[in-house]
């Protein structure tokens, strides 16, 4: 089977009102180094392991669902597990 | 003219939407579940606000790929009056009827409070009944109004007048332009986050939302009921 990772992420020109919100509290906790925060999403996909072309699959579910690609950018990594 | 209210899993303000076109405009309206396939007795079709699918993943998202949806999309095509409030709006943005995306408020707080809006284009079949530039006073209930797209998007919306409603005063949720409500380019889809649906009576705080619905009986009397 083969374990994906996909991580969503707000595009850079976009703020991300969350990510100012937890720097400010960082900056209040005396965290004074930290210049920005940005908050994304993290998803794990496990796949059988007969589906055709992976990295094809998890392209086009990105960019249907699982990204919005007017405000997010997506990058995964596919990881092929053997069963013992 | 008969309605459409479509029903998602989570979705919350269809008893208001249905009770605004039953009991306030007087016309028929139908609650529709949202793993139908057809649409093609109705001639508008509403989208309710609410939290489609718990506003997993993000809002409207889901939904957008329920069975529903391909329906909507044809009446779209089609040319039938389709609204999408607040939920509602975010669903249609998510399937690409309207361009767009919606973020978190930028106070990243659920507003939920009577706002003043300004009707900024009274020519379309959602609006003919507003004076243009008139002040309304139409309740929002969200945490994710924020409206974003990038400056192509934008500078497309303001040249072609699809900004159909701007927040006036104060912005509540940090929107770009002040957008509360868009069309699209054909000017048969309007999402907007504001909800006419709960301004419907006086007794509600305002009934300038009824004038919504209203515009699309009389556009739509006037280019079907005449001709026919």
């Amino acid at each position: 089977m083969f374990k994906v990772k996909v991580y969503v992420t707000l595009k850079e020109s976009v703020l991300d009102p969350q990510g100012v919100a937890v720097k400010n509290s960082l900056h209040s906790m005396s965290y004074k180094d930290v210049t920005d925060v940005r908050i994304g999403k993290y998803l794990e996909l496990t796949l059988d392991q007969n589906t055709a072309d992976v990295e094809k699959t998890v392209k086009e579910m990105c960019d249907r669902l699982l990204s919005n690609p007017v405000i997010e950018d997506y990058r995964y990594e596919i990881e092929e597990v053997v069963s013992q | 003219m008969r309605f459409a209210v479509i029903v998602f899993p989570g979705s919350n303000c269809d008893i208001d939407m249905y009770h605004a076109i039953k009991d306030e405009l007087g016309e028929e309206v139908e609650y529709v579940w949202h793993t139908e396939t057809d649409l093609s007795k109705f001639d508008a079709v509403l989208l309710p606000g609410g939290f489609s699918y718990g506003d997993y993943l993000r809002c409207g998202a889901i939904a957008r790929f329920s069975n529903i949806m391909e329906a909507v999309s044809k009446a779209a095509e089609e040319g039938k009056p389709v609204l999408g409030v607040c939920n509602g709006f975010q669903v249609l943005l998510e399937s690409g009827l309207l361009p767009g995306a919606m973020k978190r408020n930028n106070n990243l707080k659920f507003m939920c409070r009577p706002v003043e809006l300004e009707v900024v284009n009274n020519n379309t079949m959602f609006t003919t009944g507003y004076e243009k530039s008139e002040i309304v006073t139409i309740p929002i209930a969200h945490g994710e109004g924020n409206y974003e797209c990038d400056d192509a998007t934008l500078k497309e919306l303001e040249e072609n007048n699809r900004i159909v409603f701007r927040y006036h005063g104060t912005n509540p949720n940090g929107s770009k332009a002040n957008i509360a409500g868009i069309i699209n380019e054909k000017g048969n889809v309007l999402g907007m986050m504001p909800h006419p649906e709960r301004a419907v009576d006086e007794l509600l705080g305002s009934a300038d939302g009824l004038k919504l619905f209203q515009s699309i009986l009389r556009n739509w009397r006037e280019a079907h009921v005449v001709t026919s």
